[in-house]
This record gives C-alpha cells, structure tokens and sequence, in this order.
C-alpha cells in the first residue's frame, strides 16, 4: 500500500453540530479505491452522522466531503443522482420498504435508475441477490416484517448490493447477527469486495469483523478521527481509547483468533 | 468508459463463439439480454476476453448462457471468474412471488377476517374494560398507587391543551347553526326562535358530540400511538417485569383524566357555542345581548343540562378505552403504530354517535325532552 491510490471518499475539515453539541470538528478521513475501512469509535462518538454526511443525509456545519471526486455538500438532488448509483447503504435496522416484498424492495434501485429493464430479468437479478446475501429461498416474497432482524439485514444488504455499486457504506452491519451468520457476512463482503473491487465503508463494533477483513480502520474519538491504520499500526499508537479498545478482553480474544485463523491458513 | 456491452456471433470449428466486447454492466445490458435469447445455437463457447468491465449482472447473464445452453466460458479473467462463481452459487430457485389468490376467494377471505377481527375486537374491549375495572379497584384499595402526577400531565394534555382548539371550533360551530337556523326560520316570520335552536342543540347535543370528536382526534389518537410506540420498544414489558401494571400506570391516568375532563370541556364548548351564537343574533338579528341571555335561561331547561353532563363521561370513557385498546394492541412494526391510531380515531367517534343516539332515545322515554 505504498503506491498513490486513488481516493473515492474525501472528507476534509468536517464540523457538524447539533443546537450546541459538536460532534465532529475538523474532522479528516481519506477512503481509497478497493479497501474496507473500518470505522470504530464509543458510543456517541459519532459514527453514523459520518456516514449520514458523506452520503448527504446529514448537512454539515462546515468542511468539505468529496465521493468519486465530486464535491457532495450543497449539489441539488438531480446533480446528486449520478453520484448515489453508485454506491449502496445499508443502515443499521435494514430501512426496508415495508410496503414491498423483499425481492420488490431489491428491484426498487434497479427500477429507479435504470427503467425498462425486462422484468424477468429483475426477477432473476432479485433472486440471485437474495440467495447471495444468504437469505433463505423463500424470502424473496416476504414483508420485511415477516423476517427477523438478522434476515431483515441481509435482505438490507441485497438491496445495498442492488445496483453493484462501487462503494458500499455498512452500518453495523453484523451487529444483531449470530456469530455464524456475521462471519459468513464478513466473508461475503471481501469476496464481493474481490470480485467487483467493490471499496467499503464500515462501521462497526465488531472486533472480528474488524481483524478479518478491514485493510484499515479509522477511529473516532475526541470529535475527530484520531488515528488511521492497519490494526497493528494503531496498536502501536499510544492512545488511550485505541489500547483500551484493541487490548481489552474482547480485543485480545478477536487477535488471537485471527492469528490462529492466519496459523491455519 | 461509455463502451456498450456488445457481442460479436462467429462460427469457429464447428462451436458459435459469442465473443463479448465493452462493459458488460447493469448500466448496458438491457437490449443484450433480449438478444441473448434469440440466440438459437448449440454448442455456445462465451469469450470474455475484450471485456472491460463486469458486474453481476453480466456475470448472471454469462451464467445463464452456461447453465441454459452448456455454454464453454473462454478468456475470463480472475476474478471474472470469481465472480461467475459466486453468481452460480447464488443460482437458486429463489420464490419472488406471493402465491396468488383467485379475487373471489380473496374478497370472501377478507370479509370473513374483517369480521372475525370486529368480533375480537368488540371481545377485547370488554375485556380490556373489565381488566380497567379491576385496576381501578386495586388503586382504590392501595390508594398510595394513584398517580397524580402522571393524571395531572394528562389533564394538561387532554384539557388545558385543548382548550383552544375546542373553543375556537365550538364558537364557529354556534355562529354556523345561528345563520343557518336563522335563514329557515325567517321564512316564518320566526327568526326569535334561533335562539332556541342555539341554546337547546349546544347544550343538549353539539357542544358535547363536537368535544368528544375533536378529543378522539388528539387525544385518543395520542394515546394509541403513545402506547403503540412503548409497547414496540418493549416499555410496557419492561414495566411488566418490574412489577408495575401497564394498566395502572399508563391506561388509568389517561381514562381518568380523559373521564373526568369531558364533561368541562362539554360545558365550556356549549357555553363558547351560545357565545357565537349570540353574537351572530347580535349582529345580525339586533337582538341585543342581554335579550338573548334572558331567552336562553327561559327556553334551555336545566334536563339539557343533565344530558351533556352524563353523556360527556361516557364518552370520555369511550374514547380513552379505545385508544388505549389499541394502543396496547400494537404488536411488530412501526407500520402497526399508524393503523391502531387510525382505528383507535375511527372505534372512538364512531361509538361515540351510536351511543349517542341511544341516550337520545332514552333520555326522550324518560321524559326528558
């Protein structure tokens, strides 16, 4: 990772506040093509209103956001549209349509951006989907409230991947997920991240998560992104939140079984 | 990159070689899938080798060739093939449709659910109402339960709130009923008797039946998505766990305070009605104020009166029940929250006039005309 690599996400001097509290304040973060980068940080430390700024929910206070190399703050929603096809979000509760089926809610991107698309070949893009994201073969015609949570994130999921986007912006996304269904989530990401050089934006409290497939992980603290690394970059680091993070318990479990993960391969 | 997906046909050795060229992305494969099909072939060999980009779509539609037509897949790349697999190993019979219902017996369907779901319902109620009932006595018998507070908040929800809208509403309505009655009754040389018409159908019917509709509408409606949203977020069973009844704690402040306010507010909108009336007389009739006054006392008999003040409780009662109710019945989605609250508006004002013609049936029999 020497090389100059092309930046997909641009975050520069980000202020967002909400009434007097300031969650971020000039904030940096740089996401380069091809890589997961994990996002950890406390609770409160602001990791979904950085997703919700780049991907233009939240309007910051000041600073500067670049996706694709396009300016994202202040583009009217027409300008916008080009740049949003290009990448998938899945939120923390999935955001399902819950007027829709499952394989309907897969379709909904499809249709909006590319219209006149075949409708069988909708419905087999919806079925391969929802097979990929490791749902059952009978989900693609339920209501979303007919799913349970961790079904309801990979049907999220599905709808993320609907476009095949570049970039994919996760949210907790194996949170909620038992243990066995958020590894083989894990390892759906990286082979799709292989496979269509797929760049990932991630937030996550997942340790394992973190040790299996993030290149690199940036962490929020103190309002800014503190420090950006491999893991064993930050552990280097002399932070109190990154030692406390990563040497903690649940920390030193996650490594040990990534070493033996890494042993046995 | 704004290179079509495109694909050349040649007969090679004795194989129809498709040789695909451009990106083959979701962005460019519309027409592709549709020539695709036409293709009549056997023996397909897919190159792959000019193309630039692939996505998982173009991945599907090479799969299909494969599994189809037992297409050979040439000149791919790694992780074209990569992603071939992947796309193949997520080939399964996958149900997209909702199986489908013949209209007849959907329509017979759903009336027979629609009435198995009033029946309920009407069950529910009288249960929930019993279960009140029960409530009601345990804070009589344990008086240090009752919880002022949280029936103060309400009273200030349910009344003070409400004051403005249901004074404002009332004063139209009585100006409404003083205009209207006055143009039928001109035609009879009887335009003194419009404040009749004001005083007697604020007192005895409007101002009650008008509050009770604008309660149902904010508050009972409130009340239903209040409870709806605590029950989703598993308030209420923590509050069970804990060892507080539901019951006690968040439907008998809001019944009580509900109860208890109908009658004022009742009042207050008949008053408010004669008010408008009045000064629509005033206006436009020249009958002064102080006429209008003396005739309200002489022709509004004090049984009016009674009326409001019994019905007004009962509705309250009503009303609050039902958006409780359904408030409590909320069980899934947020999608749940918002057709309760409907109901709990639609249950409320739709007993409320029922019941309403049956006192006025009832109060006529005993004489209370």
């Amino acid at each position: 990772m020497t090389a100059p690599r092309e930046t997909v996400i641009e975050v520069s001097a980000l202020k967002n506040m909400f009434g007097h509290q300031v969650v971020h304040d000039d904030l940096n973060l740089d996401v380069c093509k091809g890589e997961i980068l994990g996002v950890v940080g406390g609770s409160g430390t602001g990791k979904s209103v950085l997703m919700r700024s780049i991907i233009g929910l939240q309007r910051p206070a000041a600073g500067a956001i670049r996706v694709f190399g396009e300016p994202m703050i202040g583009r009217d929603e027409e300008e916008a549209k080009h740049v949003r096809r290009r990448w998938g979000v899945l939120f923390q509760g999935g955001a399902l349509f819950s007027t829709l089926t499952v394989a309907e809610n897969i379709q909904v991107p499809i249709k909006e951006f590319y219209p006149g698309l075949d409708q069988e070949l909708l419905d087999e893009i919806a079925a391969y989907k929802t097979a990929m994201s490791g749902l059952s073969t009978d989900a693609g015609a339920k209501f979303p409230s007919e799913l349970s949570g961790g079904m309801r994130k990979r049907a999220g999921i599905a709808r993320a991947l609907a476009l095949d986007p570049e970039l994919l912006f996760l949210d907790e996304p194996t949170a909620g997920l038992d243990p066995i269904g958020a590894a083989a989530f894990d390892q759906l990401i990286s082979e799709l991240r292989d496979a269509l050089g797929l760049t990932v934006f991630l937030i996550t409290h997942d340790l394992d998560t973190l040790y299996a497939i993030c290149d690199r992980v940036a962490v929020l603290a103190d309002r800014k992104v503190v420090a950006v690394g491999t893991i064993p970059e930050l552990l280097a680091l002399d932070h109190e939140w990154i030692q406390e993070y990563f040497k903690g318990p649940r920390g030193r479990a996650a490594a040990s079984i990534a070493e033996r993960e890494e042993a046995s391969a | 990159m704004t290179v079509t997906a495109d694909f050349s046909r040649n007969v090679e050795e004795g194989h129809c070689v498709l040789r695909f060229s451009g990106n083959l992305t979701l962005l460019r494969v519309r027409k592709l899938a549709e020539q695709l099909k036409e293709i009549d072939a056997d023996q397909l060999v897919v190159d792959l080798s000019a193309v630039e980009r692939m996505d998982t779509v173009g991945a599907w539609l090479v799969h299909k060739l494969a599994r189809d037509r037992g297409a050979s897949i040439v000149g791919a790349t790694e992780e074209q093939q990569v992603l071939i697999a992947h796309v193949a190993k997520a080939d399964q019979p996958v149900k997209i449709k909702r199986d489908y219902e013949r209209p007849l017996m959907r329509v017979v369907g759903e009336v027979g659910a629609s009435a198995q779901t009033a029946g309920r319902t009407l069950y529910g109620l009288l249960g929930f109402f019993g279960s009140l009932l029960i409530s009601t006595g345990n804070i009589i018998r344990h008086p240090r339960r009752f919880r002022l507070n949280a029936i103060a908040q309400q009273f200030e929800v349910v009344g003070v709130r409400a004051l403005f809208i249901v004074g404002l509403m009332s004063f139209l309505v009585g100006i409404v009923i003083a205009q209207q009655g006055a143009v039928q009754l001109r035609q009879f040389g009887a335009e003194i008797y419009t404040i009749n018409l004001i005083g007697r159908s604020s007192v005895k019917e409007l101002g009650v039946l008008m509050t009770a509709i604008m309660v149902a509408g904010r508050s009972g409606s409130a009340f239903a998505a209040q409870l709806g949203s605590m029950k989703l977020s598993e308030e209420v069973d923590a509050m069970r766990t804990i060892g507080v009844s539901p019951m006690e704690a968040l439907v008998f402040p809001r019944v009580f305070a509900t109860v208890l306010l109908m009658p004022l507010l009742g009042f207050y909108a008949a008053v408010l009605s004669i008010i408008g009336g009045g000064i629509f007389c005033w206006i436009s009739l020249d009958i002064p104020p102080v006429t209008f006054v003396q005739r309200i006392r002489e022709v509004v008999p004090m049984t009016d009166l009674w009326q409001a003040m019994i019905k007004a409780p009962v509705f309250g009662m009503i009303i609050a029940m039902a958006g409780c109710f359904q408030g409590m019945q909320v069980e899934g989605n947020a999608e749940e929250v918002g057709l309760r609250t409907t109901a709990a508006v639609v249950q409320g004002i739709f007993l409320v006039i029922v019941l309403d013609a049956f006192f006025a049936v009832f109060f006529t029999e005993i004489g209370w005309l």
